[in-house]
C-alpha cells in the first residue's frame, strides 16, 4: 500500500503542468496547447470581428463616413485573413488537441513537442500580419483571396510581410494535420477500430488530408508572388507571357478544399452533440464517413466554380458546374441523417443543442444558395455580389463558428471541471441566433438586387437592407462578449461538474473525471 | 471628420424616408431585357423553388421532432440508427432533382457560350478606374474609342452634398447599343482584373490584363441599364459603374454617325499640318486641364512628390523620353500613362508645350503623324 501511494505521488511530482508561464512556452501536453490554441483563436475572432464592426459602420448609410476606400481594402482582407486562418482553423486545431486523444484513449498527440511548435509560431505570423496595418502604403488590400496582379505589381510594400505571415501559418496547419493522422493512425487504444471512432475524429483525420494536400499549393502559389514582387519573374504578369488566371486555379485548387478544411470538423462536432441531446444513436454513422470522404474528394476537382466569370471555355464550365452540383447530394445525406437522428429521439435543448440545431438549419440554408452557385449560367448574375457574401458567412458563422461555440458548450465541464450558466448559455445563443440571421439574411436581397462585394460606398436603393444588416452586425458583434464572460465566469466561478454533465453523452472523453487529468488514458481504456 | 459625422447623422431619418419612397426594398434578381436574362432568372427562381421545397420537408421533419420528441414531453428514444434504403433513397432522389436542374442550365450555358453571327462587336477595356470603350470598325478612322467615367460628384460621396438618384450609378459617357442586335463584347484590362457587369443584361465578364473574353447579347427594350465593376480593382473599386443606354437601331446609326464624324475629324487633325504655334495654343489647354494638377499651371510642380517641369533636365533633352514617359508613365510612382488618354493631336501638343513653355525654350515641336509612329511601333 505504502508503496503505491509514494508512485502516486511521484507521478504527480513529474508529470504535473509546471508552474508560471514555462508551463505555457515549453509545453507539450495536447490539454495545454489545446487550450492555447482556443484562447488564441477567440483572440483572432474580437480581432478579425472588430474589423467587421469597421466595415459594417461604414457601410450603414451610403456615403463615406469613417474610413478611406484604401483603409475600407485593408479592413476587407484582413477580416477574411484573420478569420480563415486565425479564428476558424485554430479554433478547430484546438478542439483536435483537447479531444481526439481522448475519444480514442491515447495519452497525448503522437508528436508533441511538433505541437508545441505548431502551435508557438503562429502568434508571431498575427502578429507580423497585423503589423503591416501600420506600415508605410498600408496592410494588404487585395481582398483574402489576393489575386495577382493587384497583389502584385499593383500591390504596397508590406505585401512581402503578408507573404512571410502565409508562409508560418501555412507550416503551423501542416504539422498540426501531420499530427493529427500520425495521432489517429497509431495511437488508437486497443479495439478502438476505425470504424468506431467518433465522426468528430473521422472528420478531422479526412481534413488533415486536405490540409497536407492543399497548405503546399497556397505555400507555392505566395511564392510565386514574392518572385514576381522581388526577382522580376513573370508567373502571373501577363506582359512577361505570365497569366493572371494561372493564379486563380492555384489558389482555388488550395482555396476550395479550404473551405471545407473550415467545415468537416464541424460536422464531427454536431455529430456528437444531436445524438448526445437526442438520446438516440447517431442515424448512418457509416454512410457519414463516406458522406465526408466523398465531399472531400469533390472538393479537390470543383475549384473552378470561383471562376465561372474568368472565361474557362464551355466544357470546363459545364464540368466544374456538375461536379460542385453534385456536392449536394453527400451534403444533402449529412442533413438528412441529422435530423432522422433527432426523429423519435428523446430531446432537451441545452445550449450546445441549440447551436447544433441552428448549425444544421443555417448551414443548410447556406448550403442552398450554394447549390444555386453551382448553377454557372446563373453565377454570373450572383458572382462577386453580396449574394456571394451571404452564402459563405452562412455556412462559415452559423455553420463553423455556431458549431465551434455548441463544442465549447459542449465540453467545457470537461475541461474546466465546472458548469456553465445554463440561462447565460441560452441568452448567448438567442442573441446570436437574431443578429447573424440579421445581418446575413438581407444580404442575399442585397446581391440579388446587384450589389457588388466588396465595394466602400454603395448606391442608394441598397441602403435599406445595408442598415438592418449593419444593425444585425452590430448586435451579433456585441453579443460575442457576453460568450467571453460566459466561459471566464465559469473558469473561474462554475459550480463543479461531474464526469459526464450530459445524460446522452457517449465516448470515452466522458470516462475520465471532470476536469479532466493532466494526463489521460496513460494506460489504454477497454473497448468493447 | 465630426462635423461630417454629425451631418450623417442628421440625414439619417431624411435618408430613410427618401429611400422609402424610392423602394429601397428590391429582394429578388431583376428579370433583365434580354432572352438569356429570362432563361437565367427562370433558372434562378427553379433552382430557388427546389430549395424551398426541400427546406420545407427538411425543417418540417426536424421541426415536428423537436416539437413532439422532446423528453419534457415525456417522448421515449427509439433506437433506430441504420437503413440502407433510406439511405439510398436520399441520395438518389437528390441526385435526380439535381440532375435536372443541370441540363437545363447546361443548354442555358451553351446559349451564352455562342457568340457567332454577331452584328458588331464592342471592346470593353477596364482601367483603374474607369472603363474604355471601342466599337470596332473595318476603317480604322471612323472606330469611335472613348472613356467612361463615374460622373458622381465626390461632394456627394463625401456627405458635403444630396446624393442624386443615380448616385454611383451615373457615367459621363454611356456604352450606346442598339436594340434587336447581336452585339458581341471583347473584354480585357490594362491593369488589373476587372469585372463588366450589367444585371438587366445578365453579362458578367471578368477584364482581364493579356487575354481577351467574350460575351454577347441582344437587347429586347430601349432603356438606360446600370451595373458595377465587380472583381476588386483597388481604391475606387466602388466607383467604376458601367451604364449600357440601348436605343432603337434608327437611332443608335445616328449616334454612331456623329461618333464617327468626330473620329474622322480627329483623324484629319492628326493627318493635316500643324504649326508651332497652333500646337502650343492647343498644348497650354491640353497641359492645363491634364497635368496641372500635379506639375502646377507654371510648371513648377510640387516637391518633392511633383517633379517641375520648368527647367526641367529631362524636358529639355532627349524629346523621345519625354514622349515616352507621357505615353507610358513611370512604374511605381503617380505618373499616370497618358497613352490611351491622350489623342495623337493633344500628345503632340502638350509635348511642345511643355518643351518650349516657361522658358524651356527647346525650340523644337513634335507633330500628332509623329506620335502616331511612335505608338505603332511599341
Ligand atoms: C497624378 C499626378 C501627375 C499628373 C496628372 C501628371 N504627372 Fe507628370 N509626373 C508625376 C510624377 C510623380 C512624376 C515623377 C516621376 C518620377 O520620376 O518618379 C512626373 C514626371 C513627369 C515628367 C518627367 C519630369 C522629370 O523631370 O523627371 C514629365 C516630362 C511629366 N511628368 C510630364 C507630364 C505631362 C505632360 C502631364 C500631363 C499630360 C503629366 N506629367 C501629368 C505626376 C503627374
Ligand atoms: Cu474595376
Amino acid at each position: 500500500m505504502t508503496t503505491a501511494t509514494h508512485d502516486h505521488d511521484h507521478d504527480h511530482d513529474h508529470h504535473g503542468p509546471a508552474k508560471g508561464i514555462t508551463r505555457w512556452l515549453y509545453t507539450t501536453n495536447h490539454k495545454d496547447i489545446g487550450t492555447m490554441y482556443l484562447w488564441f483563436s477567440f483572440a483572432m475572432f474580437l480581432l478579425g470581428g472588430t474589423f467587421a464592426m469597421v466595415i459594417r459602420a461604414e457601410l450603414f448609410q451610403p456615403g463615406l463616413q469613417l474610413v478611406s476606400p484604401e483603409f475600407f481594402n485593408q479592413m476587407t482582407t484582413m477580416h477574411g485573413l484573420v478569420m480563415v486562418f486565425g479564428a476558424v482553423m485554430p479554433a478547430f486545431v484546438g478542439l483536435a488537441n483537447w479531444m481526439i486523444p481522448m475519444m480514442i484513449g491515447a495519452p497525448d498527440m503522437a508528436l508533441p513537442r511538433m505541437n508545441n511548435l505548431s502551435f508557438w509560431i503562429l502568434p508571431f505570423a498575427f502578429a507580423l500580419l497585423v503589423s503591416t496595418l501600420f506600415m508605410e502604403g498600408g496592410g494588404p488590400n487585395f481582398g483574402w483571396t489576393f489575386y495577382a496582379p493587384l497583389s502584385t505589381t499593383y500591390a504596397p510594400p508590406s505585401t512581402t510581410y503578408f507573404i512571410f505571415a502565409v508562409h508560418i501559418m501555412g507550416a503551423s496547419s501542416i504539422m498540426g494535420a501531420i499530427n493529427i493522422v500520425a495521432t489517429i493512425l497509431n495511437m488508437r487504444a486497443p479495439g478502438m477500430t476505425m470504424m468506431k471512432m467518433p465522426l468528430f475524429v473521422w472528420t478531422w483525420l479526412i481534413t488533415s488530408y486536405l490540409l497536407i494536400a492543399v497548405m503546399p499549393v497556397l505555400a507555392g502559389v505566395v511564392t510565386m508572388m514574392l518572385f514576381d514582387i522581388h526577382f522580376a519573374t513573370s508567373f502571373f504578369d501577363a506582359a512577361g507571357g505570365g497569366s493572371p488566371i494561372l493564379f486563380q486555379h492555384l489558389f482555388w485548387f488550395f482555396g476550395h478544399p479550404e473551405v471545407y478544411i473550415m467545415i468537416l470538423p464541424a460536422f464531427g462536432i454536431v455529430s456528437a452533440i444531436i445524438p448526445a441531446f437526442a438520446r438516440k444513436p447517431l442515424f448512418g454513422y457509416s454512410s457519414m464517413v463516406y458522406a465526408t470522404a466523398s465531399i472531400a474528394f469533390l472538393s479537390f476537382i470543383v475549384w473552378g466554380h470561383h471562376m465561372f466569370t474568368v472565361g474557362i471555355p464551355f466544357l470546363g464550365q459545364a464540368f466544374f458546374m456538375w461536379s460542385t452540383m453534385l456536392i449536394a447530394v453527400p451534403t444533402g445525406v449529412k442533413v438528412f441523417n441529422w435530423v432522422t437522428t433527432m426523429f423519435r429521439g428523446s430531446m432537451t435543448f441545452e445550449t450546445p443543442m441549440l447551436f447544433a440545431l441552428a448549425f444544421v438549419v443555417l448551414f443548410t440554408i447556406g448550403g442552398f444558395s450554394g447549390l444555386m452557385l453551382a448553377v454557372a449560367p446563373v453565377d454570373f448574375q450572383y458572382h462577386d455580389t453580396y449574394f456571394v457574401v451571404a452564402h459563405f458567412h452562412y455556412v462559415l458563422v452559423p455553420g463553423a463558428v455556431f458549431s465551434i461555440m455548441a463544442a465549447v458548450y459542449y465540453w467545457l465541464p470537461k475541461w474546466s471541471g465546472r458548469m456553465y450558466n445554463e440561462t447565460m448559455g441560452k441568452v448567448h445563443f438567442w442573441l446570436s441566433f437574431v443578429g447573424v440571421n440579421i445581418l446575413f439574411f438581407p444580404q442575399h436581397f442585397l446581391g440579388l438586387a446587384g450589389m457588388p462585394r466588396r465595394i466602400p460606398d454603395y448606391a442608394l436603393q441598397f441602403t435599406n437592407f445595408n442598415m438592418i444588416s449593419s444593425v444585425g452586425g452590430f448586435l451579433f458583434g456585441l453579443s460575442q462578449l457576453l460568450f467571453l464572460y460566459i466561459v471566464v465566469h465559469t473558469v473561474v466561478a462554475g459550480k463543479k461538474a461531474p464526469a459526464k454533465p450530459w445524460d446522452g453523452a457517449e465516448g470515452l472523453e466522458w470516462t475520465v473525471d471532470s476536469p479532466a487529468p493532466y494526463h489521460t488514458f496513460s494506460t489504454p481504456p477497454k473497448i468493447n | 471628420m465630426q462635423r461630417k459625422l454629425l451631418r450623417g447623422s442628421l440625414a439619417l431619418p431624411a435618408l430613410l424616408i427618401g429611400s422609402w419612397a424610392q423602394a429601397g426594398w428590391q429582394l429578388n434578381m431583376p428579370r433583365g431585357v434580354t432572352d438569356i436574362s429570362h432563361q437565367v432568372y427562370d433558372l434562378h427562381m427553379l433552382t430557388l423553388w427546389v430549395c424551398v421545397v426541400i427546406g420545407v420537408l427538411v425543417f418540417g421533419v426536424m421541426f415536428y421532432s423537436m416539437y413532439k420528441h422532446r423528453k419534457s414531453k415525456g417522448a421515449v428514444s427509439a433506437d433506430f440508427h441504420e437503413s440502407t434504403k433510406v439511405e439510398l433513397a436520399w441520395t438518389l432522389i437528390p441526385a435526380a432533382v439535381i440532375f435536372g436542374i443541370g441540363v437545363k442550365a447546361t443548354y442555358v450555358l451553351a446559349d451564352m457560350y455562342n457568340v457567332d453571327d454577331a452584328e458588331m462587336t464592342v471592346e470593353v477595356v477596364g482601367y483603374q478606374w474607369r472603363w474604355r470603350y471601342r466599337y470596332l470598325s473595318d476603317d480604322p478612322d471612323t472606330e469611335v474609342t472613348f472613356f467612361s467615367n463615374m460622373a458622381t460628384d465626390w461632394d456627394e460621396i463625401n456627405n458635403l452634398v444630396d446624393k442624386n438618384p443615380n448616385y454611383l450609378l451615373d457615367v459621363d459617357e454611356p456604352m450606346v447599343l442598339p436594340t434587336g442586335t447581336k452585339v458581341r463584347f471583347i473584354l480585357t484590362s490594362a491593369d488589373v482584373i476587372h469585372s463588366w457587369w450589367v444585371p438587366a443584361l445578365a453579362v458578367k465578364k471578368d477584364a482581364v490584363p493579356g487575354i481577351a473574353n467574350e460575351a454577347w447579347t441582344i437587347i429586347n427594350e430601349p432603356g438606360t441599364y446600370r451595373g458595377q465593376c465587380t472583381e476588386l480593382c483597388g481604391k475606387d473599386h466602388g466607383f467604376m459603374p458601367v451604364v449600357v443606354e440601348a436605343v432603337t437601331p434608327e437611332e443608335f446609326d445616328a449616334w454612331l454617325a456623329v461618333k464617327q464624324d468626330e473620329a474622322r475629324q480627329m483623324a484629319e487633325l492628326t493627318g493635316r499640318d500643324w504649326s508651332m504655334a497652333e500646337l502650343m495654343e492647343r498644348g497650354q489647354s491640353v497641359y492645363n486641364t491634364s497635368c496641372a494638377s500635379c506639375h502646377q499651371v507654371d510648371g513648377s510642380g510640387n516637391a518633392p512628390t511633383f517633379p517641375a517641369l520648368r527647367g526641367s533636365d529631362y524636358v529639355r533633352g532627349d524629346i523621345d523620353d519625354v514622349i515616352d514617359i507621357i505615353l507610358n508613365g513611370k512604374r511605381g510612382s503617380m505618373m499616370p500613362a497618358f497613352r490611351d488618354q491622350l489623342s495623337e493631336v493633344d500628345t503632340a501638343a502638350v509635348t511642345t508645350y511643355i518643351r518650349n513653355a516657361w522658358g524651356n525654350n527647346v525650340g523644337d515641336m513634335v507633330t500628332p503623324v509623329d506620335i502616331l509612329d511612335i505608338k505603332a511601333g511599341q
